[in-house]
């Protein structure tokens, strides 16, 4: 029997059986009734969770088969992994499950390592991009990464899918008892939001820090009540590297174009009123909107109640002027929205859960408007892939894509095709995010609108300026562009499985042919 | 048509293809290397050695560097560096475009 799910991929039913997964069905998650589990609590007074060796905590913390976190907050900044995944090799502890929040570029080396070690057998992640996509696509872990987004690792902690027993947590700041922010100290990321997760299930909770403060410790996101040991570190991150650093606007006329587009989108929409809500990513297009938005929101008299996700600095400017009512903030993309988060009450910091996890009594990605999101590829089921490259091979991160695409107004922003690779195709290689989530796509010639969404069709289809194609039209123009590509080739064994954000599979990632 | 000298045309700029063609005595050869190999290395390599063939070219190393040329590029490129090869710059072969 092949196994195909409601978005036409086939499954292989033996790793569905032997995982227990159930294929993708809908993006209605419904009323169901969920039981959360808890962590172990080691009971302590909290006078002697300090200790200056990552050696002694592994020791006391660490065991085969167990699995561990970290954060991905630090980004291609980030220490501590490497610190301390360097201590776990050496100790010649094997089989680990990881499962980070993400992992960036600069944690990539040890990853391979640690797999090549027998260190780490299993991973579930975001993403992962560079030399260790490459890895894996190749062939190089033995069993398949989970991918998660960061609503579904939320959900996937409070059912227990994600047992993690010891996570390691580095913060630009704690006290003797734990009580850690992100706002101070030398590498400061802002929200802690993904760490928070770890911080409230798993079973160890180790802190590592630069800058061991007075107690108590304020403002606490992670609190004593939820840490075992605290870490004294030397460095645990490069400040320069955590966010992007100043954010520039493009001025690449096709990103400008589609931007603009993206606006008149928006402000022709039903939504664009009063007290409406929005999610943009980091990319330059999504910034250059931001900007066209700010303008048409004073032209109009409107305020948002709320801007939401990762956070950057146009953002948190809208916040300052009183166009954003609120900001909540579950990371910061650069060091602007992560000042912001301090000097600005007004900026609340959210946890994974809070943001996005579909099994909650109403998330912030439940009351959510507008979000405009970024596309490796695009098919004419709308289905979006935001994981794999064009040749096939993993370069990217589920992050909360699958999430916000279940606003009420969800709007891809791509170019039609980049370079010789066309964007909009007949199918995507990878589906992370179903169509039925996804209601406009905006490339630089155009809009397409899912026809799904016969409600848009009437409010977006005369728009000045904003042509209205099929979604197979933008496709077939990209393919009299670039031509027809030789379709990739895949063995048969699948090196990742992509989990849908309720935790049933939506595809799966084959190794490369090559 | 025999080429007289190694000419080039064409940069390393993404979206463009770097041709280098010089004197060959098996046939057309062509070494690609193309950031979009796996999907259009083949056909680039057609288009290569067909827009030589219409200049009646027989003989040639290529050695091509593609950074995600489209068509119409890559047989402009190829054109541009066949012509300087023959030393017929001077007469542009419109008919193979």
């Amino acid at each position: 029997m092949i196994l195909k799910n409601n978005v036409n991929r086939t499954l292989s039913d033996d790793l569905m059986a032997k995982l227990d997964y159930k294929p993708y069905t809908s993006t209605e998650i419904g009323n169901p009734e969920i039981q959360r589990v808890a962590p172990k609590v080691h009971v302590s007074t909290g006078n002697d969770k300090v200790v200056d060796s990552i050696e002694d905590v592994v020791k006391a913390t660490v065991k085969d088969g167990m699995t561990i976190s970290f954060h991905h907050h630090f980004r291609n900044g980030d220490y501590v992994f490497n610190k301390v995944m360097r201590v776990i090799i050496d100790a010649g502890i094997k089989n680990l499950t990881l499962a980070p929040s993400s992992l960036t570029g600069v944690m990539n080396d040890m990853v391979i390592e640690a797999i090549k070690a027998g260190t780490i057998t299993n991973i579930t992640s975001s993403g992962m991009r560079g030399s260790l996509g490459d890895f894996v696509s190749h062939g190089g872990l033995k069993n398949p990464v989970i991918f998660r987004s960061h609503g579904n690792r939320a959900r996937a902690i409070e059912h227990g899918d994600i047992k993690i027993d010891v996570a390691f947590l580095g913060v630009p700041n704690a006290d003797k008892l734990g009580n850690a922010n992100g706002m101070a100290g030398k590498a400061v990321f802002g929200s802690l939001g993904y760490a928070l997760m770890d911080a409230q299930y798993a079973d160890n909770v180790v802190l590592l820090t630069d800058n061991l403060v007075d107690y108590p410790n304020t403002p606490a996101s992670i609190k004593q009540t939820q840490v075992d040991y605290v870490v004294q570190v030397d460095e645990v991150g490069d400040p320069d590297k955590i966010g992007s650093g100043a954010t520039r606007f493009t001025k690449d006329p096709k990103e400008l174009k589609i931007a603009g587009m993206v606006n008149d989108v928006i402000t022709h929409s039903p939504y664009f009123k009063d007290g409406f809500s929005f999610q943009t990513g980091s990319g330059g297009a999504a910034l250059a909107v931001t900007r066209y938005l700010r303008e048409a929101m004073i032209a109009n008299k409107i305020t948002a109640s709320f801007a939401l996700g990762g956070i950057t600095k146009p953002t948190t400017d809208l916040l300052k002027e009183g166009l954003v009512r609120r900001v909540m903030d579950v990371q910061d993309f650069d060091k602007g929205a992560a000042d912001s988060m301090q000097s600005n009450p007004n900026q609340q910091e959210i946890d994974a859960s809070w943001y996005a996890d579909p099994d909650n009594k109403g998330a912030m990605v439940d009351q959510l408007d507008v979000a405009i999101l970024s596309a490796l590829e695009i098919d004419t089921k709308f289905n979006v892939n935001v994981m794999t490259g064009s040749d096939g091979v993993i370069r990217g991160a589920v992050g909360g894509h699958q999430d916000a695409a279940t606003s009420k107004l969800t709007i891809i922003s791509a170019p039609l095709v980049r370079g010789r690779i066309a964007t909009i195709v007949p199918d995507v290689t990878t589906v992370v995010t179903p169509g039925d989530s996804i209601d406009v796509v905006v490339t630089e010639v155009g809009i397409a609108i899912n026809p799904k969404r016969k409600d848009l069709i009437a409010s977006l289809s005369n728009i000045p300026g904003v042509p209205v194609f099929t979604i197979e039209d933008l496709q077939k123009l990209a393919e009299k562009k670039v031509g027809t590509p030789k379709p990739l080739e895949f063995t048969d064994r699948t090196v990742a499985m992509v989990e849908y954000r309720d935790g049933s599979i939506i595809d799966e990632i084959k190794e490369v042919k090559d | 048509m025999e080429i007289k000298q190694t000419a080039l045309a064409g940069t390393l700029e993404s979206s463009d293809i770097q041709i280098m063609l010089s004197k060959g005595t098996d046939g057309i050869k062509v070494t690609l290397d193309s950031a979009v190999e796996k999907q259009f290395g083949d056909q680039i390599r057609d288009l290569i050695t067909k827009t030589l063939q219409a200049l009646d070219i027989t003989a040639a190393n290529v050695k091509a560097v593609d950074k995600g040329a489209l068509d119409c590029v890559i047989k402009a490129r190829t054109i541009a560096a066949a012509q300087r090869a023959l030393g017929t710059t001077d007469q542009p072969a419109w008919e193979v475009f």
